[in-house]
């Protein structure tokens, strides 16, 4: 016994919190930095993401240049410049070096980032690999300074350590530009930096990307419509969405006095009825203090919402991309002869307002031999990791294509020319890791994804048969014409015709057939967005 | 000028105007299947009902338009020359036609039947001679031909062929008959012929052999036809047990077929008369039997579905099916069971005597 407790005291002398950012640091993969290459463009995907949310919420048209710079032997500096908002002055260090540290995670609403862990992991990721610090220059307006900032983590506490911080002269009005070196390498496929960009610029058609790859080749993927994605509601959580650790730090954390009125004010859809309802159906006084609800109460509670009936949560928090921005995006950076684009309406996974978004770009210069090429997005970002474990991927490949005129083999892709898009918007959406690749199965995602796909699938098979019914016509056609010189020569032996009176008949009969078929239809490829050279950047070579 | 070569020239003038005012030129010719003859009792053959097939500039037709106009142009270029091609030797003058040419002859002999069918005239009048003998002959008639160079007659007495026989030539028009024989009958086989010959069958009978070997040519239905009619004697046909031998090889020789209805006119037997092995003739003469095969069973019922003579005869319907119920076949070499000259001895001096089972 008295062992024992000198053992555990010894062990005591061990045991001492851990800092997120140490936990991190060993724990690098869970964040996408598992390996050099992954790591680069996990850093780029990063900070884009947050140019674009911030120009978003500001209303700015966004403007993004990203530069990648091969610094030999592994190391990369990747500089990230936008025209966004600006950062105040003081915020600056906690966002750049302060893991955990946003905006977003304690608000219900569409963004592309959402734990605020991303940059600043990225920032860690670079001082572990390169120990260099982050560099910021950040101006709010055109009649204030800009800040420059060299910030690292003290990764111990998890704060912001500050190298060296001073006003310069930028002529942006305002704008944010970050620095970040960092160990990774560079390739190109389906996997790179190009893809992501190119992806990106699909589904962010107002966005302007200019990109400087490694390579020094300099790419310019141009905004293709002015009008600004509509910003996105913030909502309060619906009741159905609620997990019990959830809900026991909200009800610790509110400001209401009793029980109803914590559920009227802390969630959306929840009236003075519904909720003395829920509380009866919890065996709760609508009366009791938040303050003074126990875990046992607070599972009471949960079993009560789950047996009251609460009406689906408000869905204008959500800003889809919109049928005809998602064509436009795919026209402009897909070279194919078919476009088409569903927006699903808004339907709810676990208290949850989600909206899904499917497109299809077919024919063109698209192989038509190999799988279909899947492009995934969630609010906006696309997904290029973890391809097979997304409720994506698996919405496609249960989604019968054949009658569509693709071919499938069970359990895959379609095989044909073809680019299918899907985009789900959603104030949260369910990840299934915290490097946010893929798609959690739940079944009310899928079915609509599922929905969206065979809206798009239907409007595909019009498209193929018609260009089918053309080809066999014209393939009827020319076998038909090889025949129209053995019947004049015929009619030439029967009839005794001269040569000349031979030709006549033949030329006749052309014409008898194209008068008796009809003109032969035409499929018009008409793509006004599409320019090639700009399209063509970006593209794979592997 | 030459009946069938008018015929070809008006056709195809016709499809030439039609083309010169921008219309779509067509071919039509009756169809020649079984759904398109109806069967009179009074007429005695297969005749055309009014179903056409139109061949045209479509693509499942305008191959076989092609090459139906070739063909009748190679048929003006014969009747011209006053030459004549074999059904096969057409078939190969196709191989200079690219991509109109016939793959196989029976694509080319189908053009022809074609041919022959619209412009309702004999291939011969065409210019185009089949291969095949037309059946072999022995026994009381003396045929009269002419020598091919000299064009003096010549007479063929078909006694006088000792144990083989005279060979009917593919035309059989010029023919002239001298005969006081009281019936012809027309036999399947060229076994069970032999053996009739062989025991002068037709002497002891008074009577003309014709081996027929299997489905009659048109020359054969052609010489009988013609034999009979001439002569005023009646044909008695003697085939195996089975739906071959009844419908296949009796009923052409006695109505004609489905397939060239167009010239039944001329090559039918209308009163030809069947002695052959009938499903009552195994009981009765407990003949040693095949079973049916598959083939044989479907041409049975497409017997009794499709063909207007089996729809209008009950006696043939009623063999049929007791056939078909049976589920058996006899040859007519089968006879031999009671002894090689049976045949010869029992069986067709009784069958000849009782008229009762004889079939129509």
């Amino acid at each position: 016994m008295v062992n024992n407790e000198t053992k555990a005291h010894e062990f005591a002398k061990k045991q001492r919190e851990i800092s997120i950012a140490e936990f991190f640091e060993k724990n690098r993969h869970l964040l996408g930095f598992d390996n050099k290459r992954k790591a680069l463009l996990t850093t780029i995907k990063e900070a884009v993401d947050n140019s674009l949310d911030a120009c978003d919420e500001a209303g700015i048209l966004p403007e993004v240049i990203v530069e990648v710079i091969d610094m030999q032997n592994d190391r990369f500096k990747v500089i990230v410049e936008d025209n966004g908002p600006g950062i105040v002055k003081s915020q600056i260090p906690k966002i750049f070096a302060k893991l955990l540290y946003g905006s977003k995670f304690h608000k219900l609403s569409q963004s592309r980032g959402q734990q605020g862990i991303g940059i600043s992991a990225a920032v860690l990721y670079g001082q572990l690999t390169t120990g260099k610090p982050v560099k910021i220059t950040s101006k709010i307006s055109p009649s204030q300074p800009a800040h420059y900032y060299e910030l690292m983590i003290d990764t111990k506490n998890n704060k912001p350590y500050i190298i060296k911080e001073e006003t310069v002269d930028w002529k942006k009005p305002h704008g944010t530009k970050v620095e970040i070196d960092l160990e990774g390498s560079y390739q190109k496929g389906d996997q790179s930096i190009d893809q992501y960009l190119k992806q990106t610029a699909v589904v962010n058609p107002h966005v302007t990307l200019i990109y400087t790859s490694p390579k020094a080749e300099q790419f310019v993927f141009a905004r293709a419509t002015n009008k600004l994605p509509v910003h996105p509601k913030e909502i309060k959580p619906h009741p159905y969405g609620v997990e019990l650790g959830m809900l026991l730090r909200m009800l610790h954390d509110t400001e209401a006095r009793t029980l109803q009125s914590f559920l009227t004010n802390e969630f959306s859809r929840i009236g003075a009825g519904t909720a003395k309802q829920i509380c009866e159906n919890a065996a709760l006084l609508p009366s009791t203090k938040p303050k003074a609800v126990t875990r046992e109460m607070a599972e009471k509670l949960m079993e009560g919402i789950k047996k009251t009936k609460i009406i689906a949560p408000p869905t204008d928090c959500l800003s889809p991309i919109g049928a005809e921005a998602l064509e436009k995006g795919l026209k402009k950076e897909i070279s194919a002869e078919f476009f088409t684009a569903v927006t699903r309406p808004p339907s709810v996974y676990r208290g949850n307002p989600f909206i899904i978004e499917a497109g299809i770009a077919y024919g063109g210069q698209q192989n038509s031999d190999s799988q279909a090429k899947l492009l995934r997005f969630a609010n906006r970002v696309p997904l290029l990791y973890q391809q097979s474990a997304c409720a994506i991927t698996k919405s496609v490949i249960t989604t019968s294509w054949r009658k569509y005129g693709l071919q499938q083999s069970s359990n895959s892709l379609p095989i044909g020319p073809v680019t299918i898009a899907v985009h789900i918007a959603s104030v949260w959406v369910p990840f299934t890791s915290e490097s946010k690749e893929a798609i959690a199965h739940y079944p009310e995602i899928i079915k609509e994804i599922k929905l969206a796909l065979q809206e798009c699938g239907r409007k595909l098979s019009v498209y193929i048969h018609k260009k089918r019914r053309i080809f066999a016509e014209s393939k009827k056609r020319s076998y038909i014409e090889t025949y129209i010189p053995h019947v004049a020569q015929a009619l030439k032996e029967l009839l005794s015709l001269k040569e000349k009176d031979k030709e006549k008949t033949e030329q006749l009969l052309k014409e008898i057939l194209e008068k008796h078929r009809g003109e032969l239809e035409k499929i018009i490829v008409n793509n006004p967005d599409f320019d090639e050279e700009l399209a063509l950047e970006g593209e794979t070579n592997e | 000028m030459n009946k069938a070569l008018t015929k070809i020239k008006d056709i195809a003038n016709n499809i030439y105007q039609k083309i010169m005012k921008k219309k779509q030129p067509q071919l039509k010719s009756p169809l020649r299947s079984l759904s398109n003859v109806k069967y009179d009792p009074k007429d005695g053959f297969f005749e055309l009902l009014g179903k056409e097939k139109v061949r045209t500039l479509t693509a499942s037709s305008v191959k076989t338009f092609a090459q139906t106009l070739r063909m009748m142009a190679l048929s003006k270029e014969l009747i011209e020359k006053d030459d004549i091609a074999t059904k096969r030797e057409a078939y190969y003058v196709s191989k200079n036609w690219a991509e109109a040419r016939f793959k196989e002859q029976v694509d080319s002999d189908s053009i022809m039947d074609d041919i022959e069918a619209m412009l309702m005239v004999n291939r011969e009048q065409l210019g185009f001679i089949p291969e095949e003998k037309g059946g072999e002959v022995a026994g009381k008639l003396i045929v009269i031909d002419k020598d091919p160079e000299t064009g003096k007659k010549i007479r063929i007495d078909c006694t006088k062929f000792g144990s083989g026989a005279y060979s009917i030539p593919i035309s059989v028009e010029h023919l002239k008959f001298e005969t006081n024989a009281k019936f012809i009958l027309a036999i399947e086989t060229a076994g069970m012929f032999q053996r009739l010959v062989k025991h002068k069958f037709w002497k002891k009978a008074n009577c003309i052999l014709i081996s027929m070997g299997g489905v009659p040519t048109r020359a054969c239905r052609r010489f009988i036809r013609r034999l009979s009619e001439d002569k005023k004697i009646p044909v008695y046909a003697f085939t195996d047990g089975d739906p071959y031998g009844y419908f296949n090889i009796y009923r052409t020789l006695k109505v004609g077929s489905g397939n060239a209805a167009h010239i039944n006119q001329y090559f039918c037997v209308p009163n030809a008369r069947f002695i052959g092995i009938t499903p009552q003739d195994i009981i009765e003469y407990k003949l040693p039997t095949h079973p049916l095969k598959e083939v044989d069973i479907k041409r049975a019922k497409d017997a009794l579905k499709n063909d207007p003579f089996v729809q209008h005869y009950k006696e043939w319907q009623k063999a049929i099916k007791q056939l078909v119920q049976m589920k058996v076949r006899a040859e007519q070499q089968a006879l031999a069971k009671w002894g090689l000259n049976y045949v010869i001895e029992k069986y067709l001096p009784q069958k000849l005597k009782d008229t009762k089972k004889w079939l129509p």
